[in-house]
């Protein structure tokens, strides 16, 4: 019976592994996202460096912007302008509004999704409230700026980009102490 | 054989049986794309098919023990095997190739004419026009407009039974429409077949689909994607019109929104809060708190004697406006203005039973949205 | 002296343990399989009542007997019952039963925990069932269960839902390891991997797809405890998480599982089809090949069941092509089949006949999935019935079919006793008829646009889903008409010879019927005659 032994255990192995492999996943799935811009997940802080960056003004990009509370969060959050249209490589801002409408503390947090996901890639943010919580007191309101570019490498076909911010309510993570990243 | 029947029988699917056994044509060239590659690669099972099970009912004929077959005892050829496995992979990769073309196709996302963005509610679907010009987006939700009669056998079916909304999303013919797609709680799916489009409406995350409808009409799909309780019951309606009607249509909504936003501050007699708070009921509250307020506890309460709707009634608008995080009890301060909160408030507050003696304004619900 | 009691050891080993306690406490693989068997039959039966109920409501538009949200409890557990209860624990009691007499082993290699294997199940499956009854309802978010309908909008049973993964998976597990143990190790002499059984080739397969891929299901089930109770956001976008990665750890571990669930079933056609064709099996070594081919494939095409998630172009692209791939080895299979039929000298025994009825049918269900791989008309079929049409034709006549037509092959041997083989042909038409009233026309419903998981439907899906009813209820009773028949074969059946069909090559035909207790104590000899056929 002995010699039975070495096979099973090297199978638990195989097995710890992939319940491994399993949570590995997750980081791994962060890591390709970024890198193939799946979900529309547009990066970190980005340092706009006006040197590097080349200025394209023979053409116009739109960028829709759209703001929505998601299920549970009643706040007011929306952007001043609706729709932008900005050269690649320039720097713009845009204004959003954002208002508690509870009798309560919260905590809130916008989670941004750009489509189409191919363009995520070209598209940088050199500030912008998603990459931190946002707390605000009972009837609290807040003007939030957020500041992007295009960089001018975005391929000629794609003239639309689309760009979503979802306010979440965060409250009870916060209170437990998770730590709740934007981007 | 089964498949011979099949084949036969699709094959008169473009007639009067296309809406029960066939995908359709569809209204966009990207789906008449869709349709043509789908009947090709049917075709081309189909006769794999016939030649397969042409070739085992030939010898389960001809090669039994009954008849007096003797077994032969061969059990490789190599040949043999190489063809079979290099002529279908030759077949995979004609079917491949018109695939990638019409994907290819699907994702070139440039030249929107219109952006509109979808968002899939339990169990409804939000649809906002992108206007770049007016601050007040124009934005309404579709709720399935069958009546839960018709449902529950109480009253004949109507012909567009299940697919059938209060307020379709419109949108102009020939004119490149792009549908920003997300949730906001569960995953949901938006459907439109006839323009072979089918995305992921998923909390948090924005999706993006293109539509060039040819063709005037109007257009129906489902949700389709499991989100809980009523995911057979939200339904995608589009109609297609062309331009300058869009255009008129377009604007006639503005002009109904200025006036429901006015609407908002006046003050309504007791007998026309009840009929308006009826109809808000009958559409948006009945499915889970029922006919008869009863509701299906401990789910969907009990309106019909419960404690926030015979109890302080600043209290019960909160319950509208806020929702209840955790249930299914969603916020309805997005889709409902201030008059039909009242509307309804006033009609849970003096229905089955019970009889608070307040009477709830459009002003009430401004003053809790704008106090604190 | 010593040589005398050694024979009486060999002739005479004692039998088994009297009453209950010998089912609870068994280490005997012959044991251990029927008790798997037994119960993978009894969740069938269950999972196939909830069916019923979903086609009673589905009989005609309208709500009639169900409310939505008991709705999606049917379809939740019907999905996880039958894949879990019936079919998994099904082929692992063909394992038990025959892969240690295919091989010429006195059983398993690690006997205690192929009972404790065993012995989990009922466990699991009552907690499973029992959340049916408990406040809240069961769960009801899809055997499927995406995030966040099953994370922030289930119901408080979903908890239970997660141990009862818990449990099952670690059963999977452990009568794999088990399994692979007894392959890899304990083979008779001359028997080397090219010459095992095609059934042992597809189960040893099997075991290491279920060592790889059931640990990630653990991995995503208790991602989904914490998200639940210790508000963590793997899956919440609110946290920084995504409830799309829920879908690509579900489904890195759900596409392998369908192989898992199919290729033992290839096994058990590929010994039944030579032995009524009285031919050897065509092209063995291409078969060996082919499982492990489709074994590896298994691992790079998941995404396939998220075409509509909204994944980039050449995400979409590599996993059609992957997809389509799938359909090489598994189409060098049918036609391997196809080829041990020609020419050979066939008679049509029950087994053989749910087994050729195994290859079309199945074939069906494969064309079915070479369309739904073509991503631009996937987005036509996603969510609809031609995705439901499409997997109950690969399990129901593929992965049932195969089940079915083992045990009418090793009845004999197992019990000693042959079936009534009126009785059984009537079962396999009855089956027949009804697998495909009820199936077909599920995919002219898919085509034309009937979602899935939806207790009620437009007026256009109506005629196809009344059909779909009838062969549901037709399917549901031929079923129990098959365990009359294998009720009375244990009790009433006539006497079985050793070798029963006389086409039949393997070690397990050596050996008298009913198999005795322990056999092979001692190593056979494995001649040519007696390898894979």
């Amino acid at each position: 019976m002995t010699s039975h032994r070495a096979k099973p255990w090297k199978l638990v192995v195989l097995v710890v592994g992939m319940f491994g492999f399993g949570f590995a996943l997750v980081p791994l799935y962060g890591v390709l996202c970024k890198i193939t811009g799946l979900g529309g997940r547009t990066g970190d802080l980005y340092v706009y460096d006006p040197a590097s960056v080349k200025l394209d003004e023979s053409r116009l990009v739109k960028v829709n912007l759209l703001t929505n509370t998601n299920d549970g969060m009643t706040w007011t959050f929306r952007a001043e302008q609706r729709v932008l249209r900005v050269h690649p490589g320039e720097l713009n801002e845009a204004k959003f509004y954002v208002r508690n409408t509870t009798d309560r503390v919260m905590v809130a947090q916008a989670v941004p999704s750009l489509a189409p996901g191919s363009a995520a890639e070209f598209f940088h943010k050199t500030e912008c409230f998603c990459f931190a919580r946002q707390v605000l007191g009972p009837g609290e309101e807040l003007e939030m700026p957020m500041r992007f570019f295009v960089s001018s490498d975005l391929p000629r076909n794609l003239d639309s980009i689309s760009l979503s911010y979802t306010l979440f309510d965060v409250t009870q993570l916060a209170a437990d102490g998770q730590i709740a990243t934007g981007a | 054989m089964r498949v011979l029947v099949g084949a036969s029988v699709v094959g008169y699917a473009s007639g009067a049986w296309a809406d029960e056994l066939n995908l359709r044509e569809g209204a966009t060239s990207i789906m008449h794309d869709v349709f043509d590659l789908h009947m090709f690669v049917l075709y081309i099972c189909c006769a794999i098919g016939i030649v397969v099970f042409s070739a085992m009912g030939y010898s389960m004929y001809a090669h039994r023990k009954s008849v007096g077959a003797v077994a032969s005892q061969f059990h490789e050829n190599t040949r043999v095997e190489i063809l079979w496995t290099i002529i279908p992979l030759l077949i995979l990769i004609g079917m491949a190739i018109p695939a990638t073309a019409t994907l290819i196709k699907m994702y070139d996302t440039g030249g929107e004419d219109l952006a509109v963005e979808v968002r899939g509610y339990q169990w409804k679907w939000q649809y906002k026009y992108l206007d770049e010009e007016r601050k007040n987006t124009l934005s309404f939700f579709s709720n399935l407009s069958t009546t839960q009669d018709e449902i529950h056998n109480r009253s004949p079916k109507g012909e567009f039974y299940l697919l059938e909304v209060d307020k379709p999303l419109v949108i102009p013919t020939k004119k490149k429409v792009r549908f920003l797609i997300t949730g906001n709680d569960v995953i949901h799916s938006f459907s439109v077949p006839d323009f072979g489009i089918k995305r992921d409406a998923i909390p948090g995350m924005l999706n993006d689909v293109w539509a060039v409808v040819d063709e005037p009409g109007i257009y129906r799909g489902q949700c389709s994607e499991l989100c809980g309780k009523d995911h057979g019951f939200m339904p995608i309606v589009v109609r297609a019109v062309p331009e300058d009607e869009y255009n008129t249509w377009y604007a006639a909504q503005q002009v109904a929104y200025a006036e429901r936003e006015q609407m908002a501050s006046q003050t309504f007699t007791a007998e026309q809060l009840m009929t308006l708070g009826e109809q808000v009921y009958s559409k948006n509250c009945v499915a889970c708190h029922q006919v008869d307020g009863k509701g299906v506890p401990p789910v969907f309460p009990a309106l019909a004697g419960g404690k926030i709707a015979t109890g302080e009634q600043a209290g019960h608008i909160r319950q509208i406006l806020q929702g209840v995080p955790g249930t299914a009890m969603q916020s309805f301060a997005a889709q409902l203005n201030a008059a039909e909160i009242a509307a309804v408030v006033h009609y849970e507050r003096h229905s089955w039973g019970n009889a608070t003696d307040d009477v709830t304004q459009p002003i009430d619900v401004l003053n809790l949205v704008s106090a604190q | 002296m010593s040589a005398v009691i050694e024979t009486h050891h060999d002739d005479h080993a004692h039998g088994p343990a009297k009453g209950i306690t010998r089912w609870l406490f068994t280490t005997n693989h012959k044991d251990i399989g029927t008790l798997y068997l037994w119960f993978s039959f009894t969740m069938f039966l269950i999972g196939g009542c909830l069916a019923l109920v979903i086609r009673a409501e589905l009989f005609q538009p309208g709500l009639q007997f169900v409310d939505p949200a008991f709705f999606n409890q049917m379809t939740t557990n019907h999905g996880l019952i039958m894949v879990f209860g019936a079919i998994m624990p099904a082929m692992v009691g063909l394992a038990n039963w025959l892969v240690p007499l295919m091989i010429g082993a006195p059983d398993m290699a690690l006997p205690r925990l192929n009972n404790l294997s065993f012995w989990i199940l009922p466990f699991a499956f009552g907690l499973l069932i029992s959340t049916l009854f408990m406040e809240g309802g069961g769960p009801n978010f899809g055997w499927t269960f995406y995030a966040p309908l099953s994370t922030t909008y289930a119901p408080s049973t979903v908890t239970f839902f997660i141990f009862g993964v818990h449990m099952m998976g670690a059963s999977s597990i452990m009568g794999s390891i088990n399994i692979i143990a007894t392959i890899l190790n304990m083979r008779a002499p001359g028997m080397t991997l090219m010459k095992m059984p095609l059934f042992v080739w597809t189960w040893l397969i099997t075991a290491y797809l279920l060592l790889a891929v059931m640990p990630v299901l653990a991995g995503v089930v208790t991602m989904m405890l914490f998200d639940v109770h210790f508000h963590t956001s793997f899956f919440n976008a609110a946290g920084g998480g995504d409830p799309v990665m829920f879908q690509h750890i579900f489904w890195f571990f759900g596409h392998p599982e369908v192989y898992i669930m199919i290729l033992p079933a290839f096994g058990v056609v590929s010994q039944i089809i030579p032995t009524f064709a009285r031919k050897p099996l065509f092209g063995y070594d291409s078969m060996v090949y082919a499982v492990a081919s489709i074994a590896f494939l298994s691992f790079i095409v998941w995404a396939h069941h998220m075409f509509t998630v909204g994944m980039p172009l050449a995400g979409q692209l590599f996993f059609m092509y992957a997809t389509m791939l799938i359909a090489v080895p598994t189409g060098v299979k049918v036609f391997n089949w196809v080829a041990t039929m020609w020419r050979g000298s066939m008679t049509f025994e029950t087994p053989m006949l749910f087994s050729i009825a195994f290859v079309i049918l199945f074939t069906i269900g494969g064309f079915s999935g070479l369309m739904l791989a073509m991503t631009p008309v996937d987005f036509q079929y996603q969510d609809t019935y031609f995705v439901v049409a499409h997997f109950h034709y690969v399990l129901v006549p593929g992965s049932l079919f195969a089940i079915i037509a083992a045990v009418y092959y090793w009845l004999p041997k197992w019990c000693g006793r042959m079936y009534d083989e009126s009785l059984g042909k009537l079962h396999f038409w009855l089956s027949f008829i009804g697998v495909n009233v009820t199936f077909f026309p599920q995919h002219f419903s898919g085509l034309a646009g009937m979602p899935r998981r939806v207790p009620d439907y437009a007026l256009q899906f109506a005629d196809f889903n009344m059909i779909s009813s009838i062969g549901a209820y037709f399917f549901g009773f031929s079923q129990v008409f098959f365990l009359f028949i294998v009720i009375k074969t244990i009790r009433s059946g006539k006497a079985a010879t050793a070798r029963v069909w006389d086409g039949a090559h393997g070690l397990e035909w050596t050996v008298p019927s009913p198999a005795p207790y322990h056999t092979f104590t001692h190593p056979p000899t494995v001649t040519d005659a007696e390898a894979h056929s």
